[in-house]
This record gives structure tokens, sequence and C-alpha cells, in this order.
């Protein structure tokens, strides 16, 4: 904003430019210090302080009885990264996939809300973020029933002679949805679908209907107009989404846990373990460490190419 | 062309959207359901026969009912502190202008673009070498912590979106600097302030993975439910469960009803 | 505080206002008599809004001193002066309803029985039913006449309005002219009216002052400013003017005579602001509707002593009162004509060749070293 073509904008936002000439402007140019102050400290002590404590931890060696002291043991991440490499790349594949998948689901569900629902609206939208209240793990153990091995969605599968299918392709193992790669996408894409649903809608909700009209009007099939109009203009909603959706997914070792077997085990569940179980600190330290820095490239790297950096 | 084919097609967004909408519903049907069951053995996966035991005894099991009203308690002060440190830093990067400006709203960012294992694993490592105690305390910090960039976010929007005219207007009508923030920005900032309250106190009940790390030997509601799907899975859960929504619907459609009828009057 | 009833007079003393490097208005001196009907007019950015925040305490001035009846009040905080403002889209509080709004001002100063006053301000804007409806709900004709009531009930000795009417639709916008003018008169309260609109500051005000470029080019009553502008931005932005440039050629009496056009045309020497040196260069100017039209045929029938130009008509346009026709001459750009449509000339055609002749008291010298196109294309800018 430039602060000079704007005679009308309010004198608080422009504190530095006036001229110090009464005591009470210095005083006002600390007042954003002064609000900041606690919440600020408060994420400085308990967010940024402990991730370069992380940072330290994972180049300790020692135990838990002699104690950890750092000695710059670098061989930490290299040993968790060759031992736990699969863990990583799983992590990325399931999120990456539940992401996906929650696109393509979430899409049409906010597409509805935002033009089709009409006097609907807003029942639809209550029955979205409803299921946000009741406590999520009992509604991934719900999922437990619905995949059970004498349940329906396997009875159906099976009927349907799916499951030789998707068994063929790996994501399912003999007669079992339950503990396969298939059990622990769809949890996955359950839990973070309303993460994908939300932004999709704010930002599909912005779009004036008109512009439909218009595209129609010029000659543009509804399909064309999708491709050219709606989904360009919705491009802000999808890079939130998908970010919302695979940064928790990643990093997630719930579902793998519940809805999985040792097979679909996730970085999460690896660091999780190494932490509460195993108590190896450094290597705990190293994996997250990894996690982190590996989750911020990926988004920096996305941000930039889908040309939303105003976004954060 | 049939009619029906041109009916599908027409509503093709419909029907995806609303197969969508049931997947999204079903496990809390199932949980509903589940909830009048009477397993056979300690997991509660399977159905037997209908039952009302656990409804006319919810707090049946033990430890369930003080996990959760541990939860609530600490959701209730995760949610003050946030709210009251979120609100003040939200007004003053929608407010003024200062030199830090940037890197506080990277601060604010960061929090919500980091898997919350990590911040978990290391908030723990710091807690474990400072010799802290795990519990209630070190619960509640992590909740505010994780809460804060939330409330900043939904209160920012608010104020940000508020005509700055309305304050120089009090001013003029002889509002003192003290009441023009109480009388005017405030009540226009309120709904940003209570969505990210609400924001604040879903995800802080809801909480598993922080408060897994955090929490030491102390049970709350989400490490009840986790310990649970280990021990045996009691139809308590889903009373509780199936409770809880049916108490958050019947909040919104009634805060929906009334809206609508300020409206309408 | 006391209730004062009547306005008082305001005084600008080389007041300015910087950001940065930026000058939003120059060191000005303005006075503005009490109970007057003041308009400050100028396109966006001219620093007419920023010289209205500072009577009003919203903006701090970088130089000189604001006196309210006598008072240095420069260093008083907004809610401190006895000063109210219609603001622009009007700022009323949305969590609040009607009656509420309008008794902001007088709960903050502690004013315990407000219901009676406020029924009283609500009666004066017609609005008596609407006191327990929010904001949203009323229409901007009637949001405007909230603000107006939620200022004026405070009796401030100034009323300060910033385009109250910008929102408007136009006929509502006529309408609100007149009430306000009318509740002007009423309370006898000084009004301060900033406004782009050039029709809007003449119809209400007692005097304007027409700024451009961060300062005041003229001020002055509306019809002084009109028949006698002093620049060619006050010229063009107020109304239309056609604007030609002339030599000075000679003296006689209490008139200049000049060459302009292939022709001789007369000018008053006391409506001309600027300096006068024979042989010097001059813009002289006359208003549209002040020309009368004669066809070629007829030119034998124009009376001596009036300023005549010949020409051809090269476009005509009907609007009802009156038709506007464009006409080129020889020498200088082209001019236009408003002619009131009583007997309408048949012949008066594009194409037809026509003489121009007016009233030289009707004419106008400005200085030629101005833009001679200043202010004309400033005139639809929105707010």
């Amino acid at each position: 904003m430039t602060a000079t073509a704007t005679p009308d904008a309010p004198p608080a936002a422009e504190p530095v430019r006036k001229p110090p000439l009464r005591k009470p402007a210095v005083r006002k140019r600390l007042v954003p210090y002064w609000l900041l102050l606690p919440g600020i400290l408060w994420l400085l002590i308990f967010f940024a302080a402990p991730l370069i404590y992380q940072a330290s931890t994972s180049v300790q060696t020692g135990s838990l009885e002699e104690g950890f002291k750092v000695t710059w043991h670098f061989q930490t991440y290299w040993d968790a990264l060759t031992e736990y490499y699969p863990h990583f790349l799983r992590s990325v594949l399931y999120a990456a996939t539940a992401t996906v998948l929650c696109l393509l689901l979430g899409y049409p569900l906010a597409y509805l809300i935002a033009f089709r629902a009409g006097r609907w609206r807003n029942l639809v939208m209550i029955l979205v973020i409803a299921p946000f209240f009741t406590s999520f793990l009992i509604r991934t153990l719900a999922w437990k029933t619905i995949l059970a091995d004498s349940g329906p969605v396997v009875g159906a599968l099976n009927s349907l002679h799916l499951l030789d299918v998707t068994s063929y392709l790996g994501i399912t193992e003999g007669q079992r949805v339950l503990a396969t790669p298939l059990a622990v996408v769809c949890g996955l894409t359950y839990n973070f679908l309303p993460f994908m649903i939300l932004p999709l809608y704010t930002s599909l909700e912005r779009i004036d209907p008109r512009l439909h009209e218009a595209a129609g009007d010029l000659y543009a099939r509804p399909i064309t107009t999708f491709r050219r109009v709606t989904f360009p203009l919705s491009m802000p909603g999808v890079v939130a989404g998908t970010l919302l959706t695979f940064i928790p997914a990643a990093g997630d070792y719930i579902n793998a846990e519940l809805l999985g077997s040792t097979d679909q085990k996730m970085i999460g569940n690896v660091i999780q373990s190494q932490f509460l179980r195993v108590l190896d600190y450094p290597t705990a330290a190293a994996l997250s460490f990894i996690l982190m820095a590996a989750i911020l490239t990926m988004v920096t790297v996305y941000i930039r190419k889908s040309g939303t950096e105003d976004l954060v | 062309m049939t009619a029906l084919t041109r009916w599908i097609r027409r509503n093709l967004v419909v029907i995806a959207g609303l197969g969508t909408l049931a997947y999204l519903i079903l496990p809390n049907v199932v949980v509903l359901i589940f909830s009048f069951n009477k397993p056979n053995g300690r997991f509660n996966y399977e159905w037997q026969r209908f039952s009302t035991d656990a409804w006319t005894d919810p707090c049946g099991v033990s430890d369930l009912c003080g996990s959760l009203s541990l939860s609530l308690k600490i959701a209730v002060w995760a949610t003050i502190g946030a709210t009251v440190l979120g609100t003040m830093i939200a007004f003053a990067l929608a407010r003024y202008r200062f030199r830090a400006r940037p890197a506080v709203n990277s601060l604010i960012f960061l929090p919500m673009a980091m898997p919350e294992v990590v911040m978990a694993a290391s908030l723990a490592t710091l807690f474990l070498n400072m010799g802290v105690d795990f519990g209630f305390w070190t619960i509640l910090i992590a909740h505010i912590m994780f809460c804060l960039s939330f409330v900043v976010t939904a209160v920012k929007a608010r104020v940000m979106s508020m005509d700055p005219r309305l304050e120089q207007a009090a001013q003029d009508l002889y509002a003192s600097p003290a009441q023009t923030f109480l009388r005017v920005t405030l009540p226009i900032a309120a709904p940003g302030i209570a969505a990210g309250a609400l924001l604040s106190f879903a995800l802080s009940f809801d909480d598993f993975i922080i408060t897994n790390f955090n929490a030491g030997s102390t049970v709350t509601f989400p490490m009840f439910v986790w310990g649970s799907a280990q021990r045996g899975t009691p139809v308590q859960i889903n009373v509780i469960g199936t409770a809880m929504f049916a108490v958050a619907v019947l909040c919104v459609l009634v805060g929906q009803l009334a809206g609508a009828r300020r409206k309408r009057s | 505080m006391t209730q004062p009833t009547s306005g008082g007079d305001v005084r600008l003393d080389r007041i300015s206002k910087t950001y940065g490097s930026f000058a939003a208005v120059h060191p000005l001196d303005l006075h503005i008599p009490a109970g007057s009907f003041f308009a400050l007019l100028g396109a966006s950015g001219c620093g007419k809004t920023t010289t209205l925040r500072m009577i009003a305490g919203l903006e701090d001035p970088t130089t000189g001193t604001v006196q309210l009846a006598g008072e240095d009040i420069t260093a008083l905080p907004p809610h401190k002066r006895p000063v109210n403002t219609v603001f622009q889209s009007y700022a009323l509080f949305p969590h609040l309803d009607i009656f509420e709004n309008v008794a902001f001002g007088l709960r903050r100063r502690g004013v315990k029985s407000v219901k009676k006053q406020v029924e009283e301000m609500l009666e004066l804007v017609q609005l008596g039913d609407f006191a327990r409806r929010k904001p949203q709900q009323l229409s901007g004709g009637q949001q405007q006449r909230v603000a107006v009531a939620r200022a004026l009930i405070n009796h401030p000795r100034v009323l300060l309005l910033d385009e109250p009417l910008g929102a408007l639709d136009l006929k509502l916008r006529r309408q609100m002219q007149l009430e306000l003018k009318r509740i002007q008169t009423e309370v006898g309260i000084t009004f301060i009216h900033v406004t782009h609109d050039q029709e809007e500051a003449m119809t209400m005000a007692d005097t304007v002052a027409v700024m451009n470029g961060g300062r005041v080019e003229q001020r002055g009553a509306p019809a002084e400013l009109y028949e006698n502008p002093g620049t060619t931005f006050v010229a063009n932005f107020l109304g239309t003017s056609n604007l030609i440039e002339a030599e000075i050629t000679d003296k006689s009496g209490g008139d200049l005579v000049l060459t302009a056009a292939g022709g001789k045309l007369a000018l008053p020497a006391e409506r001309c602001s600027a300096p006068v040196r024979t042989g010097g260069k001059l813009l002289v100017g006359v208003r549209p509707e002040k020309i009368t039209l004669a066809h070629a045929e007829d030119a034998g029938t124009v009376p001596e002593g009036r300023n005549r130009i010949t020409g051809r008509i090269v476009d005509s346009s009907f609007i009802g009162v009156s038709t506007q026709y464009l006409i080129t001459t020889p020498d200088c750009p082209e001019i236009t004509v408003y002619e009131q449509n009583i007997e309408r000339d048949a012949r008066l055609v594009p194409g037809a060749e026509v003489v121009l002749h007016w009233n030289p008291a009707h004419t106008f010298g400005l200085d030629a070293a101005q833009d001679i196109d200043a202010g004309t294309e400033l005139d639809e800018e929105a707010p």
C-alpha cells in the first residue's frame, strides 16, 4: 500500500510519518509491540525455541542413563534416512493420494454448496462441519466397523470381484480391506476432507455467477466454462485446500495405527514410537527435522509453482 | 438421449456432491447405531443386539467421564488463553504498520504449516530437558500455542474488513479512545473473535497428537479413546460421540434460527 | 461541554499536510464565517477531504493551526472538539440500531435521558418509525438522514460533511440537497461541505472554495465563481467554458480590445484576472449559454457593440430544454453553444454558416500561461 497516494488513509495506520512533536506519538508507536509481546513470546518460547532445540538434540549422542551431549553426530541423520526411507516415501505417497482424492471428492460438494444448494446451503454446510464435533478418533474407529472383514464394504467389493483387482494392484490383501493401504488412505481422505472443502467453498462462493452466464453467452460449453473460468478462479482455494490436507496427512500416525498393519506404518508412527516407546530422542529429533524440512521445501516449491504467493 | 440420462448429466455435480456428503456423514451414523449395541467381547466393532445400557449409564466405564471433564477444562482454558493473546496480536497486525510485521506474520503462519507431530516432538523435547513434569500445564501450554495462529487469522480477517471510518465516527461523536474500543471496535470484531474462540475450543478438545507427546500419564478424552482402541472399546464412547454431535448440531441450528429471525424482524 | 446554539467561525492559518514527500495540502489560509454554508469543491485527490479531516481532528496538520470561534483547537483530539462529521458512506455503527446510533454522541457526553431528544431528532429527519431498525435495513437515503441526525443531535458548532450524497442516485441527491439546505437554515450551524460535484456545491453553498492540487484556486459566491472564473481550472471545472487564445491590441475606455479568431473582441478590464500589456497574450472565455447563434444570412441583424465570431456548425444534439451546437471557426478550437429551445431556427443544422455573438460583459480574461484544458477531464470522476 502506498501511503502517499491515499490521503484518506487512517492516521493510526501510518504512525511512522507523524511528526514526533508530541509525546503521545512516541507512546503510540509502542502500542503494537505491547499488543504483540505476550502472544509472540508464547510462540517464540513454545514453538520456535523447541524447533531449534530439537535441531541440536538431533546431533547429540548418549543414553537415557548417562544423559545426552551435543557431539555433532550427523551420522544419526544418515542412519535414520537409510533405515526409515520407506516410511518417508510411504507417507508422501499416502498423503499425496489422499490429497488428490480429497480434491476429487471435495470439489463437487464445494461446488454444490456454492452454486446449486439454494435454500439448502446452510443445512449442507452444517452437515460438512458437524462431524468435526465428534472426536475424530471415535469416527476413525467407526471405519473399523465399516471396513470390517464381514462388513458391507468387503461384501460388496467381493461380490463384484473388485477385491481381486485391488489386491492384484497391491492396495488390498487377500479378502481384507482393513489393515491394507486402501484402508489407511480411505481414513486419511475422510479425516482431512473438510479441510479441502472449506477453502474450496470460500473461493468458489466469491465467483460471480454471472461469469458463468457470460461464458455461456460467449459460446463456452458447460465443461469449457468450468475449465476456463470456474476452475482458474477457484485456484486459491485449491492451493489452500491441498496444503491444508497434505501437510497434516503427511505427519499423521493415527490412521496408519488404527486402520493399518505394520506394513502401512508412516513416518509419524516411527517418530512417535522412537520418542514415546524407544526413547531414542536424537533419532526422533532427526526424523522430525527431516520431515519438517521436506514439507517446508515441498510447500514452498508448490506455492511458487502455483503462483499464489500472496496466500502466505 | 433419454430424459433420464439428460437429467443425470445436468445434475452430475449434485449427485457427486451428495455422494461425498454421504461419505462424510457415514461414520457418524455408524457411531450412532453402535451406541445402541451390546457387544459380546471387549470391542464394539460388530453388531450384536439392541440395548440402551450405555445410554442409561454413560459414565459406567472407569476414567471415561474423568477424562472428558479434564478435556473440557483444558479446552476452556486453552480457548481463553489463545483468544486473548491471539486477539491482541491480530489487532496489532491489522491496525499498525511496524518493522517486524513480516517476521510476525511468518511466525503466525508457520505453526499452521507444520505437521503436528513435529511440533509435538520438539515441544516435548524441550519440556523433557528442562525437567518439567508432564501433565495439565504442559498440555495447556501446548494447546494455547497451536490454537493461537488460528485465532489470529480469524480475528485479523474481521478487523481488516472493518471500515476505519467507524472508529473515526465514534471519536467524532465524543468517544474517548478507550470508549471507542469498547463500544465500537470490540463489538464489531466480536464475530471474528467468537469464530476464533470456537475453533480453538474444537481444536483443543479434539487434539490427540500434541497431547499424546506432552501429557505424560494424564489422560484426556482423545487419549482415553486411543487407549481403548488397544484395550477394548466401551459402547459409552459412542454414546458420548453421538451426544457431542447432537449438541453441536442443535447449537448451530438454534444459532441459525435466531439469526434468521433477527434478520426478518 | 456547553451546548452552543449557534455556529462558530473556522479559521485555518497556514495549514498544510504532507505524507512523506507528497504534499496533500499546501499551506493555506481560509476563513469560514459563522453560520455559513461553505463548500470545498474539487476532484478526488485535490486535498479537500484532508482539509476537512484536519478540521475534524482526524488528521494532524503538518504545519499551521485550526481555530474555532477564536479558540485554537489544533491540539485537541477529535472527541474533544465541538465539531461533528457526516462521513462518506455514512459510517453508521452496524451493531447498533438507529436509535442507539443517534444517541451515541449524547451518551458519550454523559447525557442521562436521551429518549426525548433522539425521538425529536428522528422526527426532524422523518425516521421516527425506524428507531429500532439496524442500519443495513435502511435505504441509502434513509441512512444518509440517520448520519445527519447522529451528527446534528450534538449541536456542534460546525458540521462537516464529507461527500454526504455521493452514494445516492441523481434524483435522491437533488432532493437531499434541498433537505440539507433547509436544515442548515433552520439550525443556523456552520456547514462545511466537501464534494466533487460542482452542481451540488453551487446549489447548496453560500461560498465555494475550488481546490486543485492541494491549493485553493478561487473562492467566492457560486454566481461570482461561475460568471468570473479566475483560472482555467475553475472555468472548466465549474460548468463549461469556451476558451480562445487572444492578443491585446488596444485599450478603449474600460474595455480591452483583443484580436482573436480573425476578429475583434471587447473585454471589460475589470473582468480580466491576467496582467494586461498591449501586445500580450490572453485567454478569453465565454460560457456556452451566453452565446446567441444567427444564420449567416441574418448577419446584418446582429446589433452593434456585441462580440462576434463567424463559424460553421459541425454537430448539434438535442438535449430537451436546449440544443447543444459544436461550431468550428477558422483560427480557434471548437466552440460549444447552448441555445434555449424557444424558437428554433430550422436552418441551424450541421454544415450551416453562422455568426456567434454575445454581450462583451459576459466575457472574461485569463492568464494565457495556464494549461487551457485544466479541469476539463475531471468532472465525472468518482469520489
